[in-house]
């Protein structure tokens, strides 16, 4: 059913629409609305069979998720940013233990500075942790991952992330086709545990692993993201034959034929470098995107067979490895073993500094004409940046280097002026 | 139901023998159908006082639930010593995930339970109960912001801290549950305050009192058939229930393995550590000191302690321990009135 609604409230119902039966809320923005959503439905009754927790930390939610789903309960939460790494200790140990809890992540920034808005860190930042990690696009596309997720995860006996632009795609009113309860019945059968807590049949979970079967138990885990490399794109072909809708799978290729410059980004970004792909073909310029959707497991066949054509390749990533640069970069890179072609790594849109159509223009113009440094931060303000510089060489005791960058800049609302 | 013969050794204590009570007033241990949930074979040290206190208190939880019984472990000596595969000493399903979030592991397999059985997928012989539990630092020190989580929710799990006063598993450091003047790894006795500080600490049934909960208690090691009581009655309570065991610990006390139990009674009996009820935030009852005792009777024998004795003891410190001691007394009435 077409409907105009809050991301957050679309992924809410279409989680409720996947009969969970155990959620644990924590607030932190921006992913509120959506435990907020899920909580009302518990509530009111009209999600029957589910216990909705409001636990007191992140920590806990991950923990509480631990035990229910250890126990055969679908097992759902939601998190964001400092959330994600307060949580990041139980977050391993769910993959580890093979626990297929899903969780949203409203993608946002990692502090300090504190920042509320968007970017890809917190996500990013557990890029290792065991868990999948599918990005999506748009708020339909964020609503049908979640109803692929749990049935990825209880397959695979794994834990799924569906990482969503907070704000950006949390916090806007679109249409969405919502689906009714009898599609996704037909697309989500009921959870079928590998492993559970069951006093008829007593198991030992969590038990001491030492040298001789360690490297075993982590190995199994990557294997089963390999399995999820075939899993995904079957996944998305079910779901296409039920919903009627292509959603998932682990790339998107957008105008890439014939392209010199191909343009790499994830998530809710994809817009704006389409619709400025989509200006620059019209005046003749090769140039294609390429949209990842698993970014764990990471497609590198797919990355690689959508990439290899290319002159030049731009990496556009929200999120910023210190000290190197890209981190989404490094992974393309990989999959570009020995293919030689222009490389840029792009860090846009941290702490939710927009990402303008212009600003997108005039990158990949440069791109085009390979005068772009192979890494750059688009929109970063040097000027800003020279004077706390200049201030730190000039003395010692130079202050807290985020403050004094405010107090230059003085107010918001000045600047909007 | 078939019953092991026992036979009355003299032990010492205030306790009978199972061969003089009534079948029914028998101590879980005694019966043939026991469940030995945390099995032999485990490696645990000689004298341990954790082992010792699970055995009975899960035992006891799996009479009293009819053996529809799941245990989430924190990291920590009972789990270590309890899991190395394939020796798992575990007869109930049993799940280990992280240091500090055992109660709230507990609270998601307490809330799959409640949806399992609205479902009509429960147990087949009866209601499957939670029980969570942890050391002395999985409980009051890293474990504490989800233990008071699950207590202020009120969920439905029984929370049993096994408390040997410090951490015992990494070598024997400083905890919030270590007594003053302790020698731990962490606070050593040297300098001009040896050992653990004064005025630090926190003792967690209380503040577990203060969450309202239907059901608190404490007990030791000593009083096994005590132990028994408190678990089997905490188990007739819904809610968060918490049972807090002294539970001596050879090693990092620098007692002998065979004292475990006598270091256990000492404690009770000087009154360093209250042993009690209570019910929704008060206390409904104590278990009295029949043979008060100086703290030093109990302070001496431990090597933790050894710097308070020898050529010039520590009055004053030991003055201040006692003073600990008589304030519990009178705190928690555990004066002996008279009566059976």
């Amino acid at each position: 059913m077409l409907k105009q609604t809050e991301g957050s409230h679309a992924v809410a119902e279409a989680v409720a629409l996947c009969r969970p039966e155990v959620i644990c809320a924590y607030p932190i923005s921006p992913q509120t609305h959506i435990v907020e959503g899920i909580g009302e439905m518990v509530k009111s009754g009209e999600l029957k069979d589910c216990e909705f927790i409001n636990v007191e930390s992140e920590f806990a939610a991950m923990s509480v998720a631990i035990g229910s789903s250890a126990t055969g309960a679908r097992t759902y939460t939601a998190t964001a940013s400092q959330g994600l790494l307060f949580m990041a200790e139980a977050v391993f140990n769910a993959s580890g233990l093979g626990l297929p809890i899903v969780m949203t992540v409203a993608n946002r920034a990692i502090g300090s500075p504190i920042n509320i808005w968007n970017d890809h860190s917190d996500s990013l930042s557990q890029r290792d942790c065991g868990w999948m990690q599918l990005f999506a696009e748009t708020n339909q596309e964020a609503l049908d991952l979640h109803i692929q997720a749990f049935k990825l995860a209880e397959e695979l006996s794994l834990p799924v992330m569906v990482c969503m632009d907070g704000f950006i795609l949390t916090h806007a009113y679109e249409r969405v086709d919502m689906p009714t309860q009898a599609q996704v019945d037909a697309f989500l059968p009921p959870y079928v545990p590998r492993q559970v807590l069951d006093p008829s049949d007593p198991v030992s979970i969590g038990a001491m692993v030492g040298p001789e079967a360690f490297m075993e138990v982590r190995y199994l885990a990557h294997a089963k993201q390999m399995q999820a490399l075939e899993r995904i794109p079957e996944l998305a072909a079910e779901f296409k034959a039920i919903f009627g809708r292509e959603t998932g799978g682990l790339t998107h290729t957008y105008r890439s034929e014939d392209a010199e410059t191909m343009i790499v980004a994830m998530g809710s970004v994809l817009g704006t470098i389409k619709d400025t792909v989509d200006e620059m073909r019209d005046a003749g310029v090769k140039i294609g995107v390429l949209g990842i959707t698993s970014y764990r497991p990471f497609p590198l066949k797919n990355v690689r067979e959508a990439l290899k054509n290319a002159k030049r390749v731009v990496v556009l990533e929200k999120s910023l490895a210190v000290g190197k640069g890209g981190i989404v970069s490094s992974d393309v890179r990989m999959a570009l073993s020995g293919i030689q072609l222009h490389g840029y790594t792009v860090i846009a849109g941290l702490g939710g500094r927009a990402i303008t159509k212009k600003s997108l223009h005039a990158l990949f113009d440069k791109a085009g004409r390979d005068e772009l440094e192979p890494l750059t931060f688009l929109d970063l303000d040097w000027t800003t940046v020279n004077k706390q510089l200049e201030r730190e060489r000039s003395k010692r005791r130079s202050g807290p280097a985020a403050e004094n960058i405010l107090r230059d800049l003085g107010t918001v609302a000045s600047r909007i002026a | 139901m078939s019953m092991q013969p026992v036979k009355f050794y003299q032990t010492g204590t205030f306790t009978v023998g199972n061969r003089l009570l009534a079948p029914e007033e028998r101590s879980v241990q005694s019966n043939m159908e026991r469940t030995n949930s945390l099995n032999s074979g485990h490696r645990a040290c000689q004298g341990c006082g954790e082992a010792l206190g699970a055995r009975y208190a899960i035992d006891a939880a799996m009479k009293a639930t009819n053996r529809q019984l799941i245990a989430a472990n924190a990291t920590g000596c009972l789990e270590v010593f309890s899991t190395p595969y394939p020796e798992s000493s575990w007869q109930i399903p049993w799940i280990h995930s992280l240091f500090g979030n055992t109660a709230a592991v507990a609270t998601g397999i307490a809330a799959a339970i409640k949806v399992k059985k609205a479902k009509g997928q429960g147990g087949q012989h009866g209601d499957i109960r939670v029980v969570a539990q942890g050391g002395d630092g999985g409980t009051t020190d890293i474990g504490f912001g989800c233990l008071s989580g699950m207590f202020e929710r009120n969920d439905d799990v029984l929370y049993i801290c096994y408390d040997n006063e410090a951490y015992m598993n990494t070598g024997v450091q400083r905890s919030s549950a270590t007594p003053p003047a302790a020698r731990t790894a962490t606070t050593m006795p040297v300098g001009e305050h040896p050992g653990n500080s004064f005025g630090q600490g926190k003792f967690v049934p209380a503040i577990a009192m203060a969450h309202g909960i239907p059901y608190v208690a404490t007990a030791t090691v000593a009083d096994l058939r005590d132990l028994e009581y408190k678990v089997t009655k905490a188990m007739s309570f819904h809610g968060a229930r918490y049972l807090h065991i002294l539970v001596p610990c050879p090693l990092g006390w620098g007692t002998a393995s065979h004292d475990t139990i006598r270091m256990a009674r000492l404690a009770k009996e000087t009154g360093l550590f209250p042993v009690f009820e209570a019910e929704y935030g008060e206390l409904s009852s104590s278990s009295p000191i029949r043979h008060r005792l100086p703290v030093e009777e109990y302070l001496r024998p431990q090597k933790r302690f050894a710097h308070l004795f020898g050529k010039s003891p520590a009055y004053a410190t030991i003055a201040r321990i006692q003073g600990m001691a008589d304030k519990n007394i009178r705190k928690y009435g555990l004066r002996f009135t008279g009566g059976a």
